[in-house]
């Protein structure tokens, strides 16, 4: 299975992979690019990716969810150039019940922004280009997501609260 | 291809995003003494005019996972520097 993808992204398409009858909630997450970033008028985004181990993180990623809650997921991300408003990750996650399914999909998204080697250049209205470089606020290989401040774990009713790799 | 001796471990490495961009190129092959780890490869880098920018403690890979500083490097493996990441 192909996580990156150089073509729109079919939400849809992700539902239809985890919806089976024995799952009757669905969370999905989309994120989009959105036109400012502090306070700058971004025209668009273009997305490049260290591919291979892109793939390699969002398999785990998703493996890890699977065996956290008793779920079905299914995600991508868009790499290349895109415009606002359109899709740069989507994600669904299926359960029994829609505390598991919030709860992996959260978990998804989390994951992503933090391990998958994806990279964004900004193109600004006013001409300028930069990438986007957010403020690591932990290595991936080093420090437990636990430490993290920002990102509390959720209560939920899975006994799931460990967030760490 | 660098050929290594049993002293030294051959690795390549991989740039990305702003780093390939200061460094004005996206892979490289380093001779690196054994025992190597991800900082001595780091070190080395840093040593050449690719490196000089990188900061002290970059995000690194060691064969398509996540890998710390400390992590041992052998022969042959992909060492990949990863600007902060920036998916989603």
């Amino acid at each position: 299975m192909s996580f990156l993808s150089d073509q729109p992204l079919d939400l849809g398409a992700l539902v239809a992979r985890v919806t089976a009858p024995e799952r009757g909630g669905i969370a999905c997450f989309v994120g989009v690019v959105r036109d400012h970033h502090e306070g700058r008028r971004v025209l668009r985004l273009e997305y490049s990716a260290y591919d291979a181990m892109a793939e390699a993180e969002c398999a785990r990623i998703a493996s890890e969810a699977e065996a956290k809650w008793d779920v079905r997921v299914a995600l991508a991300h868009r790499v290349g150039t895109l415009e606002i408003g359109e899709a740069a990750v989507a994600m669904a996650a299926a359960a029994a019940h829609r505390d598991a399914a919030f709860a992996a999909c959260r978990y998804l998204i989390e994951q992503v922004k933090r391990r998958v080697p994806i990279w964004k250049r900004e193109y600004f209205a006013d001409g300028t280009v930069s990438w986007v470089e957010p403020r690591q606020t932990a290595r991936p290989a080093e420090a437990p997501a636990e430490a993290r401040p920002g990102t509390p774990p959720p209560p939920d009713h899975t006994g799931h609260t460990d967030w760490g790799v | 291809m660098t050929v290594s001796t049993a002293s030294t471990v051959t690795v390549r490495v991989l740039l990305f995003g702003s780093y390939a961009e200061a460094a004005g190129q996206t892979s490289l092959t380093l001779s690196v003494p054994a025992p190597a780890t991800v900082a001595s490869v780091l070190r080395l880098l840093r040593a050449r005019a690719d490196g000089a920018r990188l900061p002290e403690r970059p995000l690194c890979a060691v064969n398509l996972a996540h890998a710390r500083l400390d992590t041992a490097v052998s022969q042959g493996d992909e060492i990949a520097i990863l600007p902060p990441l920036a998916g989603g």
